[in-house]
Order: C-alpha cells, then sequence, then structure tokens
C-alpha cells in the first residue's frame, strides 16, 4: 500500500489536482452492479464514496406479505453463490418460532447441504481473486467442480442455483442414491482440484506481491465495523457462528477455525481457501455419522403431505389446502436466528404478530455491513489494489442491495 | 440467558443511568432492554466501555414500525464476543417526526445499518455523518417499509383478499 503524501505531485502546480474515476456501476469488477466515485491522486486512491442499491428488490416488504413456506425463495437470492444457506437458514428461523424439534438425521443432511453450499461460495469467491489478479486458469478450471455441486442440489431438489432447497421441517424428500452417488464422486474428485489450485496460485510469486499487504484491514476496525465471516477471521479473530451459536447439530463434528493475521486479500484467500478443507471434513464426518430416521419433522402445518395421503385422507387435505393457500398461522412472537452464511453472520429477525405472514422480517445481510468498510480499506492503496480488496471481501449485490 | 448475567447487565445500566430502563425481560432466547430515548447512544457506551459488559460488538440495526401505537421502534443488537452474549436493546420513537441520536461515534458499522433505517421509516439520526437514502432512489418521498404503504396497490381488484377467500 503506498501513502499518500505530498512529494507524488510535482512541484510549480498551482494547485493540487485530483481526477474522479466512476468505478462501476457495471464495471465487470464490481461483481453486479454499484458505483464507487474513486478521487484519485495519479494512480493512488484519495477517498471513494460508494453507492449502492441499483437491484434494490425490496425483500422485507415482499416478506411481509407472504406466507411463511412462501419466503424461501426471497432468501435464496439474497447469496445466490450459496442460496442453500439463506434456504436453511429461514427454514431454522421458523422452526425456532414453532418450536418444532428436528430429527437428527434431517440436521446432519443439512449439514451437508450447507457445507456443499459454502465450499461453492468460496469457490467462487476465490476463484474470481485469481482472476482479478490475471490468473483466468483457476476460475475456468474450479467451475467444474461448482458444477458437481449444482448437480448435487439439481438431485436433491431439482434446481441449481436458486434452489429453494428443503421445506420447513426438513426436506421434501430424501436424498435419492443418484445424490449420494454425485456427493461421493465430488468428494472424491474435488480435493485432487483444490490442491492443483492451490499449487497454482498460493505460492505464486505475482499472486503473493499482488495481494499481501493489499487492503488490509485491522481486527479492532473490523469489529468496529461489525465484521463477520472470513473477513473478520482474516483480521484475526475467531469468532464463526457455527461454534458461538451452534445450530443444527454443528458442535457433532470438529473442525477448526482458521485465523488470519494482517486481514489483506492474501490472508482472506487464505482463510476461504483453508475452511474449504474444513468443509470437507464436515461434510465427512457427517455422512458417517448420518443417522437413520426421517426426513423431515412432524410439521403437518408448514409440510406438504404425501399425495396418497391428500386422496385418501381428510386431515391430510385440509392441511394440503391450508399451506397452498398460505392460510396457516403462527404463534406470535420475536426470534432471532443466525446461521454462518458465505460472507458471515446471517441473521433473520422475525417479528411474529401471530398472522399468517410476518409483522416485520429483517435480514442482517453480512455483505451490506462488510462493504461499508469499503472506503477506508482502499484508502491510499492503489487503484487496481482496489478491484483486488472488492473482491476478496466477497461482494454480492444481491446480499448488499436485498 | 441466566438470571444472575441479566441483574448484571440492568445493575450496569442503573449505575449510570437510573430510571432509563422502561422494561426488561426475556423475549425467547434474547434478553431484551426497553430504553428511554434521550440517552440511548450514552447506555450503549457505557455498556462498551464497562468491563462487566463489554457489548463491544453491534450485530444490527433495524426499525419497526407499530401503526396502531403510533411508534417506531428501533433495535439494537449487541454482542459480548468474549462472554458469547447476546441482547436486544429497544428504543421506541413517535411515529411522527421520530429522532434518535446516531451510534456512529460508537460503532462505524451502524453508518450504513442507519441509512437504510431511515431509508425505510424516516428515523432522523442526530448527528450522522451522511444521512440521506441508502437503497432507494433519492428523490422518493415516502418511507416505504412503514405499514401505511402497502406492498401491492389496494385499489386493483384482481388481487384483494376476496379472490383468496379472506
Amino acid at each position: 500500500m503506498i501513502e499518500t503524501n505530498e512529494e507524488i505531485i510535482p512541484t510549480g502546480l498551482e494547485e493540487k489536482q485530483y481526477s474522479y474515476l466512476n468505478l462501476g456501476p457495471t464495471h465487470p469488477a464490481t461483481h453486479g452492479i454499484f458505483q464507487n466515485v474513486l478521487k484519485m491522486d495519479g494512480e493512488v486512491i484519495v477517498e471513494s464514496e460508494p453507492t449502492i442499491g441499483y437491484i434494490h428488490r425490496a425483500f422485507e416488504k415482499l416478506a411481509e406479505r407472504r406466507p411463511y413456506n412462501q419466503i424461501t425463495p426471497i432468501t435464496d437470492r439474497l447469496n445466490y453463490c450459496s442460496s442453500p444457506i439463506n434456504n436453511i437458514g429461514w427454514h431454522m428461523t421458523v422452526e425456532k418460532l414453532l418450536g418444532v424439534e428436528i430429527p437428527k438425521r434431517v440436521q446432519y443432511l443439512r449439514v451437508i447441504i450447507m457445507e456443499l453450499a459454502r465450499i461453492s461460495d468460496h469457490l467462487i469467491c476465490n476463484s474470481v481473486i485469481g482472476v482479478d489478479t490475471g490468473a483466468l486458469t483457476g476460475f475456468t478450471y474450479i467451475f467444474q467442480q461448482r458444477e458437481l455441486i449444482y448437480e448435487i442440489y439439481e438431485e436433491i431438489c431439482g434446481a441449481r442455483l436458486t434452489t429453494n432447497i428443503g421445506r420447513i421441517g426438513g426436506f421434501e424428500r430424501d436424498f435419492s442414491p443418484k445424490a449420494w452417488e454425485k456427493i461421493n464422486r465430488f468428494l472424491k474428485e474435488f480435493p485432487e482440484v483444490m490442491k492443483e489450485f492451490e499449487g497454482l496460485l498460493n505460492r505464486n510469486r505475482i499472486f503473493m506481491d499482488r495481494t499481501i499487504g493489499a487492503g488490509g484491514i485491522t481486527a479492532e476496525r473490523a469489529l468496529n465495523y461489525s465484521f463477520t465471516g472470513p473477513n473478520l477471521r482474516a483480521a484475526g479473530v475467531d469468532y464463526d457462528v457455527r461454534v458461538a451459536h451452534p445450530y443444527s447439530s454443528y458442535e457433532d463434528f470438529d473442525f477448526i477455525i482458521p485465523v488470519g493475521k494482517s486481514g489483506d486479500v492474501y490472508d482472506r484467500y487464505m482463510v476461504r481457501q483453508e475452511e474449504m478443507w474444513q468443509s470437507l471434513s464436515i461434510i465427512k464426518q457427517a455422512i458417517k455419522k448420518l443417522p437413520e430416521g426421517p426426513f423431515h419433522a412432524e410439521v403437518p402445518e408448514f409440510y406438504l403431505p404425501d399425495k396418497q395421503e391428500v386422496y385418501n385422507n381428510m386431515e391430510a387435505l385440509i392441511y394440503h389446502f391450508k399451506i397452498v393457500m398460505g392460510e396457516t398461522e403462527v404463534p406470535k412472537g420475536e426470534v432471532y436466528h443466525c446461521v454462518e452464511g458465505g460472507n458471515g453472520e446471517l441473521g433473520f429477525h422475525l417479528f411474529s404478530d401471530g398472522g399468517r405472514t410476518p409483522y416485520r422480517l429483517h435480514f442482517r445481510r453480512p455483505c451490506f455491513i462488510i462493504y461499508q468498510a469499503y472506503p477506508e480499506m482502499i484508502k491510499g492503496s492503489m487503484l487496481s489494489d482496489a478491484i483486488l480488496t472488492m473482491s476478496s471481501m466477497n461482494v454480492i449485490a444481491g446480499e448488499l442491495d436485498a | 440467558m441466566e438470571a444472575a448475567a441479566q441483574e448484571k447487565i440492568i445493575s450496569v445500566i442503573n449505575e449510570k443511568f437510573e430510571g432509563e430502563i422502561v422494561e426488561a425481560g426475556m423475549v425467547r432466547d434474547f434478553f431484551t432492554i426497553i430504553l428511554k430515548k434521550e440517552k440511548i447512544v450514552d447506555v450503549i457506551r457505557h455498556l462498551y466501555n464497562h468491563t462487566d459488559t463489554q457489548f463491544q460488538f453491534l450485530t444490527t440495526l433495524f426499525g419497526v414500525h407499530y401503526p396502531d401505537q403510533k411508534q417506531i421502534a428501533i433495535v439494537y443488537q449487541l454482542h459480548n464476543l468474549v462472554t458469547n452474549q447476546r441482547i436486544w436493546l429497544k428504543v421506541f420513537l413517535p411515529e411522527e417526526n421520530p429522532q434518535v441520536k446516531t451510534l456512529t461515534p460508537v460503532f462505524a458499522g451502524a453508518n450504513w445499518m442507519e441509512r437504510e433505517t431511515f431509508d425505510f421509516f424516516g428515523v432522523q439520526f442526530e448527528g450522522h455523518p451522511n444521512l440521506k437514502r441508502i437503497l432507494n432512489v433519492e428523490d422518493m418521498i415516502i418511507f416505504p417499509m412503514r405499514k401505511e404503504y402497502p406492498l401491492e396497490d389496494q385499489t386493483r381488484e384482481d388481487k384483494n383478499d376476496l379472490m383468496f377467500g379472506r
């Protein structure tokens, strides 16, 4: 990082002149649509002002008009790189409100899906850091693995990107043998590809020169900015929701929380890289310990009954009708549930007044909170570092703008 | 949260700000304290600095509109990362001209959260460095998350509740 000082400007100029540069709104390096007006002193950034909100879709307002099971499609458009985490986080929030006990098997299956989603999220982020340093190879190479994860989703729920995976109370169906086959194939192939990917970038001279020391943030500032997730851990704070507030049986698994030191681009990259290995180990543990049992909890008010039941059983017909029409009522109350999303603590504040829709739903979107530190992180650095900083923070436009 | 921890937090607040607490109690697993709005930032700063509480992490901040009480609630969720305790602090502001002091001197991260709350609920945060709309367009004249602005056009007849048997 280069400090701005007066000496950069040649003497003899009457007054210091700055140039202004628009980074975005639709620059490929902005990973979506948002604008940064940079005040430049040569190639050094003096100040910047981000403008977001270009794809604001009023999620919170939409949620106030929808029955609980219909909110799932809203959540998976937040962080579209790891939509199952959002879906399952939302389901767990409603289950917390209803006070439902979830079978152990469902919890383990959820862990498997969430860790797969975390891997795909981190894969994209890390390979994009590579792209922004000029190494396209890793990005194209790693996409095959992301494709495998998407195929697993496809076997489980039928969708690939915006998944709507699962239901309130569990999954809509048990994992098929084909899905297990795909998961096993992924577990077998992924480590080799990861090792090759790491060989490409981890100790690459150009990559290290470009990333070490760029876009750093101290632990103190990161906490003050309410950072969570890999960005906070890269700064040296070992806060992970999976350990601090365990959900979905995360306490049953052994894993370590990787932490960095300086909070720069390289540390963020390395933390994500290590987290993927940890996720892989969690998936393996979960498959090994996977208990037998039902794949959904007993919540007939929220769980579509079997079609044969609907034809033959009056109660099942009533529940089917009520779910489809969104007539189910929930208890009054306020709950907060958080999961470790791809970017950090993804929280759902749910206020229910006992009606068929939430009274108020607030998403704590980690990316929205992280991105406000961006002007401070790039101040005094070069333009090329600003691009790298942005991609290493894993800015997801859907999550930033809601 | 255990009763002892709750009492400790209340005593820390009462130490310096006697009479600021309106109500305190558990909301499910969250210890919630409703405070008067005037000194909310000072209370949070006190909780931040005090060795017994150390709520040094602002998880989130948002508003909730209660039209029948003509009030807007601001919810602050604080987190003590050392003891892993989380609390909700709430203040209630009048619906007409809601004003509260800004939290940005204590938490830099409160900046955009407050801008978002302003954008959606029209809450004026006094002393905020850059209080303007963040997600909506700047020339918008309403505060869309308030309950008087329903999501769908109420004059439409093809989507009203009657069609769905409600």
